[in-house]
């Protein structure tokens, strides 16, 4: 992306240099219930960051809870430094943290060139049909389909849209929910060299995944969560073969490394 | 074809209900919730032109002019365009003091028999302050003249044709809006998945407040409509309400384009009903052609939603 240098001015120099921070975060669906208790999660600038975990273990509610879509209950979210905790969903993507959720992720309704001006809508409007075509260029399917509703789109080419859609207005931090989830596994390698295409524009990933080897595979750190808490974080490299990996993977509840 | 003089009474009807349909699937499908004010913004809307007109004669003295062969002249088109705004800010307010509240709450029933307890206020509100007796915009008796050529037994006035001319204009308005502008698209994608419209960016109480808006002016369009063609009453509004709903639903409940359709077809269906079965049974009608579409269709013409 030629223009992915243009940046949010008063963005203050970052404290550790992290995009992005959440620090014992406690949230949930109902109050009184908290299903992430205490949970912290660190990206740096450029990083692709793996959330993994066995079902249940508050992965998706962990990230929902950072990018507004949850009521936080104690703990603290920071974007580039600045305290974003509690924001609404639709003021964080005009900042930057874009998320693209597990399903029902596209506007069905609507075309696929009007899934994107929608996201484009919060651009000035000079820079919206530039970073639309970009798209196009990135995912010449996409450009090819531009007029379909996107209803009638396969499952690997939703999950396209999804992520051009987030793609539209040049996110800092994007975070993604399961990306591959429920597709076949050509169509999953099909959505992983897409976030390889994003991981190369420089954007900074944070990838909630239970296909822990293809998550591994594109990461560069990652993190498991057992039970809502952030039990350990490592090097992509090398983590299959990690003990203590292991040990919570064949330990925890109904899960193991795939 | 002894059934030919009630179709431009259809085409009236089914004009007045596309529009008031339209504000009601907006509201449904954004807002979340079956509202039954709508029928009393269509009734304030009427009385808000017949206000601005009463106010327009005692202070300037004088008529309200003539545009061609139609009733009315200008001060009756600002009427409707003030009126329009007006209406959009009632909803608006109710929004405000009433549903906004309410919906922290969180169940549906709530906001219904509020929004059923609102609609009788704002009902005999206005029978408290005009009376109940009907009142016209004019005096004036237009004469029907024929509107196609080789079909003579189709006849219409002047102001009968301005009300079909109107609601073409505004469908296809309503239609550029939603597909060629940002705040169209936003409205359609909040209506489909307000959860993910979010995600993308879009401000869900701003959207709400424009849809209060924009069924509120449409709604108040519907009642100028009744109040130039038939009479102003403080029932007006509410007496169409069951056809829209029957209308919303048979065209698909969220449906923009599935409710100017389902108007059309619900007013049609009563005009034709006068010389096929009766005059007593148009509403029944109406009501019929909804249970048929339903069993053959039962998310309606153009609805998507389960």
């Amino acid at each position: 992306m030629s223009d992915g240098a243009q940046r949010d001015p008063d963005v203050p120099a970052t404290r550790d240099g992290l995009a992005l921070e959440a620090r014992d975060l406690v949230a949930g669906y109902e109050p009184g219930l908290p299903i992430v208790q205490g949970a912290s999660l660190t990206a740096r600038p450029r990083e692709v960051v793996a959330v993994l975990g066995p079902n249940g273990s508050g992965k998706s509610t962990l990230v929902k809870a950072i990018v507004g879509l949850l009521p936080v209950t104690a703990g603290t979210v920071e974007f580039f430094g600045r305290d974003i905790t509690g924001l609404p969903a639709h003021q964080l993507v005009r900042q930057g943290l874009v998320f693209v959720p597990q399903t029902e992720n596209v506007f069905a309704r609507l075309t696929v060139r009007e899934n994107l001006e929608l996201a484009a809508a919060v651009l000035p409007g000079p820079r919206r049909r530039g970073r639309i075509e970009s798209q196009y260029a990135l995912f010449p399917d996409l450009g090819r389909l531009r007029t379909l509703a996107a209803g009638r789109l396969s499952g690997g080419q939703r999950q396209m849209l999804a992520v051009a859609r987030a793609l539209v207005v040049e996110p800092r931090v994007l975070i993604l929910d399961e990306p591959s989830a429920g597709l076949a596994p050509r169509l999953a390698a099909v959505v992983f060299d897409t976030l390889r295409t994003v991981r190369a524009l420089g954007v900074t990933i944070v990838l909630v995944e239970q296909n822990v080897r293809a998550a591994v595979a594109l990461a560069d750190r990652a993190t498991v969560l057992v039970e809502g808490r952030d039990r350990l974080t490592r090097a992509a490299a090398g983590f299959l073969e990690d003990a203590e990996v292991a040990r919570l993977y064949l330990g925890g509840p109904g899960a193991r490394a795939r | 074809m002894s059934w030919l003089p009630f179709l431009v009474d259809g085409l009236l009807l089914g004009s007045t209900l596309a529009l008031g349909a339209v504000g009601l699937t907006l509201t449904y499908s954004i807002l979340g919730f079956a509202n039954f004010t709508h029928g009393d913004l269509i009734t304030w809307g009427a009385y808000f032109v017949l206000s601005l007109l009463l106010a327009w004669t005692a202070a300037t003295g004088g008529g309200l002019g003539r545009l061609g062969p139609l009733s009315f002249g200008w001060p009756f088109l600002a009427a409707l365009a003030v009126a329009m705004i007006l209406t959009g800010a009632v909803g608006l307010a109710l929004d405000r003091v009433l549903f906004r509240p309410l919906q922290r709450h969180g169940a549906q029933i709530v906001l219904v028999i509020a929004s059923f307890g609102a609609s009788l206020a704002l009902r005999y509100g206005l029978a408290f302050v005009y009376g109940p007796e009907p009142a016209y915009y004019t005096r004036e008796i237009q004469l029907a003249a024929p509107v196609v050529p080789g079909l003579p037994a189709v006849r219409a006035t002047p102001d009968q044709l301005f009300v079909l001319g109107l609601t073409a204009v505004l469908v296809v308005g309503l239609h550029l809006l939603l597909t060629r502008t940002t705040l169209g698209r936003a409205m359609r994608a909040v209506s489909e998945n307000p959860a993910l419209a979010r995600m993308v960016g879009v401000d869900p109480l701003a959207v709400a407040r424009w849809t209060w808006l924009l069924g509120g002016a449409l709604a108040a369009v519907a009642g100028v409509f009744v109040g130039l063609t038939v009479q102003v009453r403080p029932w007006l509004g509410f007496d169409l309400l069951l056809p829209l709903f029957a209308a919303t639903i048979l065209g698909g409940v969220g449906s923009v384009y599935g409710a100017v359709l389902g108007g059309l077809l619900i007013g049609l269906a009563e005009a034709f009903a006068v010389p096929l079965v009766g005059a007593e049974y148009r509403a029944a009608v109406a009501f019929m052609v909804l249970l048929v579409v339903l069993l053959i269709r039962p998310r309606g013409i153009l609805g998507t939603h389960e």
